[in-house]
């Protein structure tokens, strides 16, 4: 019983500071905001200052920072980001809603590819260690962290596309669509994983508890998939949280690549027209995506590993 | 009896031999870092990164001069050239030298990288060692703000910075120095934390060691290893956010170049059939991470003394 209540209190206590690092998130992308020089109607050009005052007046400019800032709070908290700058009758919400499902299924498919591969290949190596298997899981691992993905996307796009016509450029319509982008997204996880998996992997099978079940006379495959696996999987867990940030942040350039209409695609183009309520929307948006996932990943990480105590005192 | 212990000064003589001789250490001291050097040499990937960072470095100091064209000469008669005799990458879309180009791409990604990675460094070691040092509250609280801010993705917030700053090489470094720091910081506290409660610490202050000796002959060259290490891997990091940020258009305005506007420049030219324009900045990237990628990680290797054979 004891368990279950510091488990309680271990969680309120993470839940609390993901509140607190979401504050600070907004906080700093308001004063972000704020120190923009020149004004966010410039663009318009010259404009009389009735006009100017009404546009102030009606945006909530005029009022002093405090109260800006209070309002601001106050609006993210009820979800609501605004209107976007660029286009009048779209509010940030909308781009949001139409944008979020297309980087999820992205983003969801690219992480399957890494987490079963990438398992595969260092299991795999760890078992056939300096033979073949092994060399080309690292050389697999090297190109993942050598090569950028959005140059990884261009080069699927010359050759399975342009030159080999498997795949479609570009554009999000079929389920062929998605493959080369999850593909281009998911290298880089994918390397990782392979990697830590077999360090991991060799690790465990130096344990006594493994000579034990092979003395024991188990098969090979039992004790591989029951002892050997299931305790190597520990670290990756650890580092889905880093790895989901990475497919995060690589589904925006990988979307502009390949003109996926996603938050990431609508993330750019806020960048590139100055759109500053889009830009800030899509942040917080993000942030607060991946802060929950890294929230997840540790408690789930203290339920699945018994030996971690969460009461974090040390010895 | 009593005779025989009486002893006489000729009774005596000086020792032959030179017994200073027999105290000496017979190989020369192998200290940590020739020792760690030795280990490191050892490993061929490691070493081959290590040349291969060299070879990148020394291409973009000289590399813009070896065959007379300059970065910014355009040559509108000479547009999208394959790599030929006279222009050995190539022109691009400007009739642009792109062997030039590509090396000057270089300085500016490689000046971004380290100067990323030095930033980092002074402020990540200054934060961390006084986080450490002070203890208590004061580390607590520095601790938690460091957190706070760490948990906020590193290439958003970049993007975001850039945003607002005007784009540019110092802006760049600036936005990766916001948040960068933190992994550094983190890193030295924790090794200092450790250091501070072993027995040779507690010796030297007992024997009328002040905090700047401590600091200065136990703590700093015991935490070299593990931040040289993070140092290696924090260049790399940096290079892809600048590649990164100029492929969203926020990298350092035309006529300069980074490997990172060479590649995005590059992007229209490869529907049109000039890949090798993408190509080249392309395998400059990822040859350079994977450099300093290896290296960092054969230098891990050589500098944990339970590895040695």
């Amino acid at each position: 019983m004891i368990g279950v209540i510091t488990m309680l209190r271990y969680t309120l206590n993470r839940f609390k500071w993901a509140i607190i690092t979401l504050w600070a998130v907004i906080t700093l992308t308001f004063i972000i905001m704020h120190t923009i020089p020149g004004n966010p109607f410039a663009k318009e050009g010259a404009m009389p200052p009735a006009v100017y005052e009404n546009l102030q007046v009606h945006y909530g400019l005029d009022k002093p920072l405090l109260t800006q800032y209070g309002n601001y709070l106050l609006e993210v908290v009820q979800f609501d980001f605004g209107p976007s700058l660029k286009s009048s009758s779209i509010s940030v919400n909308d781009y949001i809603l139409k944008g979020f499902p297309v980087s999820l299924h992205l983003g969801a498919q690219a992480l399957v590819i890494a987490i079963f591969f990438g398992l595969i290949l260092g299991v795999v190596a760890s078992l056939k260690r300096n033979k073949w298997p092994d060399y080309l899981s690292m050389v697999i691992a090297i190109v993942g962290i050598s090569v950028p993905n959005f140059i990884l996307a261009t080069i699927l796009i010359n050759y399975f596309a342009i030159k080999w016509h498997i795949f479609p450029v570009a554009t999000w319509a079929t389920w062929q669509h998605t493959i080369l982008p999850s593909i281009a997204l998911s290298m880089m996880p994918l390397a990782f994983i392979a990697r830590l998996m077999r360090t991991s992997m060799l690790e465990v099978m130096g344990q006594d508890y493994i000579l034990t079940a092979k003395a024991k006379g188990l098969k090979r495959s039992g004790v591989i998939i029951k002892h050997a696996i299931r305790n190597a999987l520990l670290p990756i867990i650890t580092i889905l949280g880093i790895l989901t940030a990475n497919i995060v942040t690589g589904s925006f350039i990988i979307e502009r690549i390949f003109g996926i209409p996603g938050m990431g695609d609508m993330f750019v183009k806020g960048i590139s027209n100055r759109d500053y309520p889009v830009i800030l929307g899509s942040t917080i948006v993000y942030s607060a995506v991946l802060i929950l996932l890294i929230f997840i990943v540790d408690i789930a990480y203290t339920l699945i590993d018994p030996r971690i105590k969460v009461t974090g005192e040390k010895k | 009896m009593a005779d025989k212990m009486h002893f006489t000064e000729d009774m005596f003589q000086p020792a032959e031999g030179n017994f200073k001789e027999a105290e000496k250490i017979a190989r020369p001291t192998v200290s940590y870092w020739s020792d760690v050097w030795r280990r490191f040499k050892e490993n061929k990937l490691a070493m081959t990164g290590f040349v291969l960072i060299i070879l990148l470095v020394l291409l973009a100091i000289f590399g813009p001069y070896i065959n007379g064209y300059t970065y910014y000469g355009q040559d509108f008669e000479k547009k999208n050239l394959s790599p030929n005799a006279e222009h050995w990458f190539g022109t691009d879309s400007s009739g642009r030298d792109l062997f030039t180009r590509a090396w000057y791409g270089a300085r500016i990604s490689l000046f971004i990288g380290l100067m990323a990675a030095l930033i980092d460094f002074l402020i990540g070691v200054l934060y961390g060692g006084i986080s450490a040092i002070r203890g208590g509250r004061t580390d607590n609280m520095m601790m938690r703000f460091a957190e706070v801010i760490y948990a906020i993705p590193y290439l958003l917030m970049v993007i975001l910075m850039m945003v607002v700053l005007k784009p540019g090489i110092l802006p760049i470094i600036i936005a990766m120095s916001i948040t960068g720091w933190i992994p550094m910081a983190r890193l030295v506290r924790g090794q200092v934390l450790q250091l501070k409660e072993n027995e040779y610490i507690h010796a030297a202050t007992i024997s009328g060691a002040n905090t700047s000796w401590t600091l200065r002959k136990h703590m700093i060259p015991n935490t070299m290893g593990p931040i040289l290490v993070n140092l290696t891997l924090t260049v790399p990091t940096a290079i892809f956010a600048e590649a990164t940020l100029s492929f969203l258009g926020l990298g350092v305005p035309a006529p300069q170049a980074s490997w990172g506007t060479l590649t995005s420049d590059a992007l229209g030219s490869i529907l049109v059939g000039n890949f090798y324009q993408l190509l080249i900045p392309a395998i400059l990237i990822s040859l350079t991470m994977f450099a300093f990628n290896v290296a960092g990680d054969g230098l891990q290797d050589a500098l944990d003394p339970k590895l040695r054979k």
